[in-house]
């Protein structure tokens, strides 16, 4: 099996060139075109911190199939300037079509030069070269005019009729140079794609915190969270949802825990450094028993780390933020629609048991987007009471969960505060109290753990081999398993835990079954492998990591996956 | 008007040295709530860490007593989420213009319908005795002993700078222009700054009420809170601490008003998907 050559029924084409060039553009117009015209499609990209210059690519699988993972293989790629291949050379096969400009192409093995550039001058100006290239794209998998035409259309919607024209027109041109290059790249559509939708991991989440009732978002900007921040940001009209744009992370967290108080339900979204800030006030959540719904998405650190890159790195600093004890949940949803529904139940869970939930993704899950049909049903549940004169907003009770108000809901008097406190929310020093308090606060996690995800098993029941697994490496390494056992006869199976803390105690069962455990983490450690070591007791000895920045792809999981079977076998011996 | 012992919180155990300019403040604060008749339901007292910040533990009201520093913040949200509370953001000097110094600047910044009490006793108190933002230079503490070696912050002036919509100073030993003070910052609409000048009698031997009493004047009766280069000169002069409202501009929009919930609809987003 070499997964590295071309595939039937599928293409992979990676765009590359600087910052600001215009393969954005690119990408979201072809993407568009690809799944109108009835196929799947799959993009991921990945980019330098800077505004301008640098090397950027993307990564667009088209497929008659499903695909949601990244892959390294490329059957076509586009240089859009000098120095594009450099940073892909190991990822260029002997199969691997150069297209494009003549200047950028020259010298390559399988260089296919198509001048973009030549073709938008005649029809008036060259920057019509990204309307060009989409079009030669678009006809190299025989996509539909009608999709293309529209897209174009609608992307240039605020341009001047002749610019509109003049850029469908050079499309139109690329689509029938495309056509004619003869590179048997065409797929077969299927119609119901059509009706799909393109959705990236921010998307999910933003309208997953929306099917939740989210109806605040405090935040400071920060890569690769911001476009969660961004999303909600435009629906804020049609949503009704309270924005700000905090001076730091610390005013975002201690407004988001307010804006609870007040009544809202309040999302912040940032990465590793900024929650860094927010730790002392997901303490406060947890003294003053206040939800906070935190969706970070993960970069690589220590400090700035790798701005733009990709990690599952910040699993313990979520597991651990904040000083003192008291309880939390962690979600690391594995594919578009556990983003749409963890985020959703995020809200609801936080309102429930008053405690600060986590939504952790990271820059390759935020940044990925595929076709889905349509999203689960999420309903927000409320635990807001009216309140009376006699109201204590610490009532001991019994799930240690008091009844929560808000001030202005009903007569009584809502008064949270971070010292220790009584029940009506008196600053105390009685030791008693205190005793009982913290067993009140601990007591939810009973229950929290009865409302836990369980992991998911994809791959056969009967398996020998099982690979653990969390966040969004879910995908990759379905198609990975997937592959291993049809093609190679492995019998593996994936076990994918969308909800990392607590953990659904299913996991010693899902464990004892299988012959080896492997632990698979895009991280230096093995942090949840560490938990789950810390909790259950369980060997964790086999770990898959990797913390280059870089997100696995699905040949790589197959090697590495195939590495560490073959040297248990060869132990076995 | 009210009788100010609504706001009275039997049995509260107050944790203030006797004497301490704190008293004076609260009993101004209920005075002004009485005074507008304000019901303790509709009346929230955010604060941070520290004596002052124990305010709300001592007033029947509404209470989120947070995070040191962050009294600024979360005051703002509540007010974003239901403007139909009247929010007081109550903290002292340390927590205000030192722990919470970036939110003091932005949220003068946003310009959100809430009050700022600040009790400026010129020093820590719950920490015991070190030099606050406010404390002059050269001051003998319990940690600068050889005196405080930088000059200190001038909230009123930065305010000022900032363009507040509402700046005003007290002294806590004047019951009566205290009382005024803060009832105009509730009805201000806007972000309303009150820096009250407070003793503290256990840390801070140099600003005691008599230092305050003589080192303090009226503003004069002429005095335009409107013109901001005089409320500069008055903000920033050398000699004595100015008191009343030093400057006003109702000219800028309220923060909340702006926001894309109350665009079309002024119910507070805390209403909305309950059952009222």
């Amino acid at each position: 099996m070499n997964l590295r050559r071309k595939q039937n029924g599928e293409v992979c084409m990676v765009l590359s060139g600087a910052a600001g060039q215009g393969i954005q553009t690119v990408e979201h117009v072809f993407t568009r075109i690809a799944k109108d015209s009835g196929f799947h499609v799959f993009a991921t990209k990945e980019y330098m911190s800077r505004v301008r210059g640098g090397n950027n690519s993307t990564s667009i699988r088209i497929s008659e199939r499903p695909v949601k993972a990244y892959v390294d293989r490329i059957d076509i790629l586009v240089p859009l300037n000098d120095n594009a291949l450099e940073r892909l050379r190991d990822r260029i096969t002997s199969e691997t079509i150069i297209l494009g400009n003549e200047k950028y192409v020259r010298g390559e093995r399988n260089a296919l030069v198509v001048n973009f550039e030549e073709i938008a001058e005649s029809f008036g100006n060259k920057i019509y070269e990204n309307s060009v290239a989409i079009g030669v794209l678009s006809g190299i998998i025989g996509a539909q005019e009608e999709a293309l035409v529209k897209h174009i259309t609608a992307y240039f919607s605020r341009k001047s009729e002749d610019v509109v024209k003049a850029n469908v027109n050079a499309a139109l041109k690329g689509l029938e140079i495309g056509r004619t290059l003869g590179l048997r790249f065409e797929l077969i559509p299927s119609q119901e794609v059509k009706s799909h939708y393109l959705m990236a991991g921010y998307e999910a989440v933003a309208r997953g915190a929306i099917a939740g009732g989210c109806n605040f978002i405090s935040s400071y900007p920060m890569s690769p969270a911001t476009t969660v921040f961004t999303e909600l940001s435009r629906l804020s009209k049609e949503y009704g949802i309270l924005v700000d744009q905090a001076e730091d992370e610390i005013a975002a967290a201690n407004m988001a825990i307010a804006a609870w108080y007040a009544g809202a339900r309040a999302l912040v979204s940032t990465s590793g450094g900024g929650f860094a800030l927010m730790t002392e006030a997901i303490s406060l959540a947890g003294m003053i028993e206040t939800p906070i719904v935190v969706h970070l998405g993960q970069r690589p650190g220590p400090a700035t780390g790798l701005p733009t890159r990709t990690e599952q790195g910040d699993l313990n600093l979520v597991l651990h933020a904040g000083h003192g004890e008291f309880p939390r949940v962690i979600y690391a949803p594995g594919n578009l629609c556990e983003a749409y529904e963890l985020t959703a139940r995020a809200f609801n869970i936080a309102d429930k048991y008053q405690i600060p939930v986590f939504v952790l993704t990271d820059q390759y899950f935020l940044d990925s987007f595929y076709n889905v049909e349509t999203m689960p049903d999420a309903k927000i549940e409320r635990y807001v009471v009216k309140t009376d004169e006699n109201y204590r907003r610490y009532e001991i009770t019994e799930s240690g969960i008091s009844p929560r108000g808000i001030p202005g809901y009903g007569t009584g008097l809502v008064r949270v505060d971070s010292d220790e406190h009584d029940e009506y929310g008196h600053i105390t020093e009685s030791a008693q109290v205190r005793k009982r308090m913290v067993e009140k606060r601990l007591r939810k996690l009973k229950y929290m753990l009865e409302d836990s995800v369980p992991p998911k098993l994809f791959g056969p029941e009967n398996y020998e081999y099982l690979l653990v697994a969390w966040g969004s490496t879910q995908l990759v390494l379905k198609e990975a398993v997937e592959l291993l056992n049809d093609e190679l006869k492995l019998n593996i199976a994936l076990l994918h835990f969308s909800q990392v803390y607590p953990v659904h105690p299913s996991i010693t069962d899902f464990i004892e079954k299988a012959r080896k455990t492997i632990f698979f983490e895009g991280n230096a450690t093995g942090q949840f492998a560490n938990l789950l070591k810390l909790v259950f007791g369980i060997h964790t000895d086999e770990r898959i990591l990797k913390y280059d920045g870089f997100p696995f792809s699905v040949e790589e999981a197959v090697e590495r996956i195939l590495g560490v079977v073959g040297r248990l076998r060869r132990e076995d011996e | 008007m009210f009788d100010p012992k609504i706001y009275d919180i039997p049995g509260a155990d107050i944790a203030w040295c006797p004497g301490c300019g704190n008293f004076g403040i609260i009993n101004e604060l209920k005075t002004a709530l009485a005074q507008l008749e304000l019901p303790p339901h509709r009346v929230v007292i955010v604060s941070g860490i520290g004596q002052a910040a124990k305010m709300p533990q001592y007033v029947r009201a509404h209470m989120f007593n947070g995070l040191h520093g962050r009294s600024l913040p979360a005051a703002v949200a509540i007010k974003m989420v239901n403007p139909e509370l009247v929010v007081i953001a109550e903290s002292g000097d340390g927590c205000t213009y030192g722990e919470g110094g970036n939110h003091f600047i932005h949220t003068i910044r946003k310009n959100p319908d809430i009050t700022n009490v600040v009790h400026d006793n010129q020093i820590y108190g719950l920490t015991k005795g070190q030099a606050s933002p406010t404390t002059a230079r050269g001051q003998v503490t319990t940690l600068q002993f050889d005196g405080v070696p930088v000059d200190p912050f001038n909230p009123v002036a930065v305010a000022v700078a900032l363009d507040a919509s509402f700046v005003a100073r007290s002294f806590s030993g004047n019951f009566n222009l205290t009382v005024e003070l803060i009832k105009m910052a509730i009805k201000h609409k806007g972000y309303a700054l009150v820096d009250i000048l407070q003793p503290c009698v256990t840390f801070n031997k140099v600003n005691t009420y008599q230092w305050y009493r003589e080192n303090t004047y009226l503003l004069p009766d002429n005095y335009d809170p409107r013109d901001r280069e005089w409320a500069f000169k008055v903000a920033t002069g050398t000699s004595k601490l100015a008191l009343g409202v030093i400057y006003m501009n109702p000219n800028r929009p309220v923060y909340e008003e702006q926001l894309a919930p109350y665009m079309t609809d002024k119910t507070p987003v805390a209403f909305r998907g309950l059952e009222v």
